[in-house]
């Protein structure tokens, strides 16, 4: 086990060793002058080679990255170019409402994902099953921006149940999470369905029944425990989906995530920013992929950690 | 000399007037606001700050030698007390207003006014502001790293500040009411080095109370302001990371007062044509032209003829209409409220046969294929279109290049690279309202460089020599006669046609019915937003 995190660890450093390059480079690659940008429209020539040179941007390529892959060793992220501010401070500043959401983000999807797929599984190719199967098609193509704004008419701005927008108290994070995991049940219901489908037709289900087991204690204790390992793959995806930032919900609810910086930074060429967050997540993905990895083994112990 | 300090003693007087309330109206004491941005403040540093949602708060939050009075574009002495300009226009002496303090309770010195200009030009400090002061002795030192300091600036004593200049500059007072121009703190600054733009410490009608990086930030009303009667409530808090529709929502049910982003277009005829409209809606002028620039650069818009017939194609109206009717179309590059604005002035009429006969004589009788750039953000590609379907009506093809900003504009700095770019969302929008600031950076032959805003390349000399003369008239004596001048310089230009002047946009806040006051200090020209003279009313 220590062994596979080590190894993994190992992995995830290359890994991010060259998200970093492959950033860096595309970054500075743009057209996009981040200097011109900062120095504004009424900015002389001078302004702008000033800037340029106090930043940094006047040197080669290679050595900029060396320069920055030098600072990161160390922890230091850089300072924005437009704010001034540390990198890492804007960071984690927004990190635990990205956390929050996260998490909360999950468990909807899971909670809904879990209970709508092994119903229509239990219901294989009846009116429920379909009906099941359309609702979580809707759920997987419906646009968030329409998804989001619409639940906030009727449950904040109609109904008054939850406030409109902001961070703080647990009303806050409900319609956020709620839309977060209305979109993203449908996938995990699926998977579930199928999941299950496949598991109730094996020998052990059908010998469990011929004991004379309980249905509910064959479902609950012998088939769903077998359909999660699938489940907890995705929620190793998602982990680093939602830690990336999920621009259009936090946009709507005014939730101060980590992805409404990156699309600010992206238009304002914002490099140490985009930097930062892009690495943040790439960490996120790796360590959700390899969270997951350690926990299928103790759901399903046919898999061993290797 | 003794007229400019009896004439600036009065308008001393005028500034320090409350603005006149509306008659039915009286301020609620004690009330708070909250505003609402999409955006996250950058930076509230004033060297650095240069985006239309932190540079009213900075102007609120700092001091300046001169200021304007509210809503409107006249200079008045603000923290200078008085000022004298020596009759060749170049020494500009300051008298300071005494006992006013910076937040931190230490009292505002010349030795802050140099320091706090040197720093906006000083190249450690990155202000993208430095070119403004380029008139002051000792600029190109210290901006070219070669000093540390303006040696143009003196300060004989702690309340009185002189600026002697390298060239006759009539905008000086202006430039010394911009944000760059703004009163900081020497030993703060150094403590907070480059997070003072989060921690800003100055001396004006407001102080930074709290931010909270990506949710708010508190401002709260300066007790000691300098400024009878101002600010007139006691603090506003700005809500970040707000959707305009949200945001709208929210102000409808009295939980928002100033949606600072105005009213997205989907939502527009709803609000305008609702039983509110009138208290809800602030739709004001401010100094803005959007415009097509056609590179003079690039075959075959290098021909006179050929531009010309590009303004004639274009029906303003119609691109009107996309932006919900706020704007007016244009003739010229000055905007309306702009001095030098020429009010008789016709321009090119809107008369494709006209165009298309002056694209015959210029040798393309079946048009040419060219290339329109524009700002990817709405409403930017649907303009683009609507100016692609103009031009494909005298025979021009025009591909439309719909990029984010920054790529369009170093496009545009780029020579010989953008036939054509369609201005919104970029330019351009005047830093204050005065018409060389329409000139140098956009039509001067100083702003046709490798990454200038000059994106027609247009290089007049006859007319950089006639704004030179129109810059050297310091007198205000003469202010008239400077605007006529420079009025002239805008429409003898349009004869070269180096842009399609298209409209003039208004810019639309959203206010919650309790807010009171008039428009144009919810959409002051030279402020956006001006919280020092905003209200709650009874």
């Amino acid at each position: 086990m220590i062994e596979l995190i080590l190894r993994r660890l190992g992995g995830a450093l290359m890994i991010l060793f060259g998200v970093a390059a492959i950033t860096f480079v595309l970054l500075y690659a743009l057209p996009a002058d981040p200097a011109v940008q900062l120095a504004g429209r009424s900015a002389t020539a001078q302004t702008v080679a000033n800037i340029r040179h106090e930043l940094g941007l006047d040197q080669p390529l290679l050595l900029q990255f060396v320069h920055y892959l030098g600072n990161l060793v160390q922890g230091d992220f850089g300072r924005s170019y437009t704010q001034k501010t540390e990198v890492m401070t804007l960071i984690l500043a927004r990190l635990p409402a990205t956390l929050i959401l996260m998490v909360t983000g999950i468990l909807v999807e899971v909670a809904i994902g879990l209970t709508l797929g092994t119903i229509a599984a239990l219901n294989r190719g009846g009116f429920v099953d379909r009906l099941v199967m359309t609702v979580s098609f809707v759920g997987v193509s419906a646009p968030q921006f329409v998804v989001a704004l619409l639940l906030l008419y009727v449950f904040a701005a109609t109904l008054q149940w939850f406030p409109m927008s902001g961070f703080g108290t647990f009303s806050h994070v409900v319609l956020p999470a709620l839309t977060l995991g209305v979109l993203g049940a449908g996938w995990y219901a699926r998977m579930v369905r199928s999941a299950m489908i496949d598991v109730l037709t094996q020998d052990y289900i059908r010998t469990a029944r011929a004991k004379g087991v309980a249905e509910r204690t064959v479902i609950l204790r012998h088939a769903v425990p077998n359909a999660l390992l699938p489940i907890v793959a995705m929620i190793g995806i998602d982990i680093g989906q939602f830690m990336g930032g999920v621009v259009v919900v936090e946009a709507v609810y005014g939730w101060p995530g980590i992805g409404q910086l990156a699309w600010q930074a992206i238009q304002q060429v914002d490099i140490p920013i985009i930097m930062g967050v892009t690495l943040i997540s790439s960490l996120a993905i790796v360590t959700g992929n390899l969270i997951a990895d350690l926990v299928a083994p103790l759901i399903d112990p046919r898999i061993r950690a290797r | 000399m003794t007229h400019w300090l009896h004439r600036t003693a009065i308008a001393g007087l005028m500034a320090l007037t409350p603005l006149v309330a509306l008659a039915d109206e009286t301020p609620v004491k004690g009330a708070t606001i909250v505003v609402t941005y999409k955006d996250d403040i950058a930076t509230l540093d004033p060297a650095i700050g240069y985006d239309w949602q932190n540079w009213s708060m900075i102007k609120s939050l700092f001091s300046r030698l001169m200021e304007y009075t509210p809503g409107t574009a006249d200079l008045v002495p603000s923290l200078a007390e008085s000022f004298e300009i020596t009759p060749d226009g170049q020494t500009y002496t300051f008298k300071l207003r005494k006992g006013v303090k910076f937040s931190n309770g230490r009292e505002v010195v010349a030795s802050d006014v140099k320091y706090s200009i040197e720093r906006a030009v000083n190249p450690k400090t990155q202000g993208p502001g430095a070119g403004f002061f380029g008139a002051i002795s000792g600029f190109d030192d210290l901006s070219g790293g070669k000093a540390q300091s303006l040696s143009g600036i003196e300060t004989p004593d702690d309340y009185t500040v002189v600026f002697k200049l390298s060239r006759p500059d009539a905008t000086f007072l202006h430039v010394l009411a911009i944000n760059f121009s703004s009163i900081v703190p020497k030993e703060v600054v150094e403590a907070e080095g480059q997070d003072f733009g989060k921690k800003p410490v100055g001396s004006g009608a407001f102080v930074l109370k709290d931010w909270v990086i990506g949710q708010r930030l508190v401002f709260e009303k300066n007790p000691n302001f300098y400024v009878a009667d101002t600010p007139k409530i006691d603090g506003f808090t700005v809500e970040v990371g707000q959707e305009p529709l949200v945001a709208l929502l929210r102000l409808q049910q009295g939980e928002v007062d100033i949606a600072g982003d105005g009213i997205p277009p989907a939502k527009f005829l709803e609000i305008k044509n609702g039983p509110d409209a009138a208290d809800i809606i602030v739709d004001g002028e401010q100094l803005q032209t959007g415009y097509v620039a056609i590179n003079t650069r690039v075959k075959p818009l290098d021909d006179v003829k050929v531009r010309q017939a590009l303004n004639m194609a274009v029906n303003k109206e119609r691109i009107t209409r996309i932006v919900n009717g706020r704007a007016t179309p244009a003739n010229q590059p000055l905007p309306p409220l702009m001095p030098g604005y020429d009010k008789d002035f016709k321009g090119y009429a809107y008369d494709i046969e006209k165009a298309k006969a002056l694209l015959a004589e210029a040798g393309y009788p079946d048009g040419f294929t060219t290339a329109l750039y524009a700002s990817s953000t709405d409403p930017n590609p649907r303009i683009a279109q609507a100016l692609q379907q103009d031009f494909a009506a005298i025979g021009v093809k025009a591909e439309i290049k719909a990029l984010a900003n920054a790529n369009v504009i170093a496009a545009g700095g780029t020579e010989g690279e953008a036939p054509m770019i369609w201005s919104g969302g970029m330019a351009w929008i005047a830093d204050f309202p005065d018409p060389s600031n329409f000139y140098g950076p956009i039509l001067g032959c100083a702003g046709a460089v490798q990454g200038g805003w000059n994106w027609s390349w247009y290089c007049n000399k006859d007319l950089d020599a006639r704004a030179i003369a129109a810059d050297s008239m310091s007198d205000p004596a003469k202010k008239d006669e400077r605007a006529k001048l420079w009025g002239t310089v805008f429409t003898d230009l349009m004869a070269d046609a180096p842009w399609i002047p298209v409209f003039n946009e208004r810019r639309v806040v959203a206010k919650s019915k309790r807010m009171g006051g008039p428009g144009n200090i919810y959409i002051d020209p030279t402020r956006v937003i001006n919280y020092d003279a905003i209200y709650v009313k009874q």
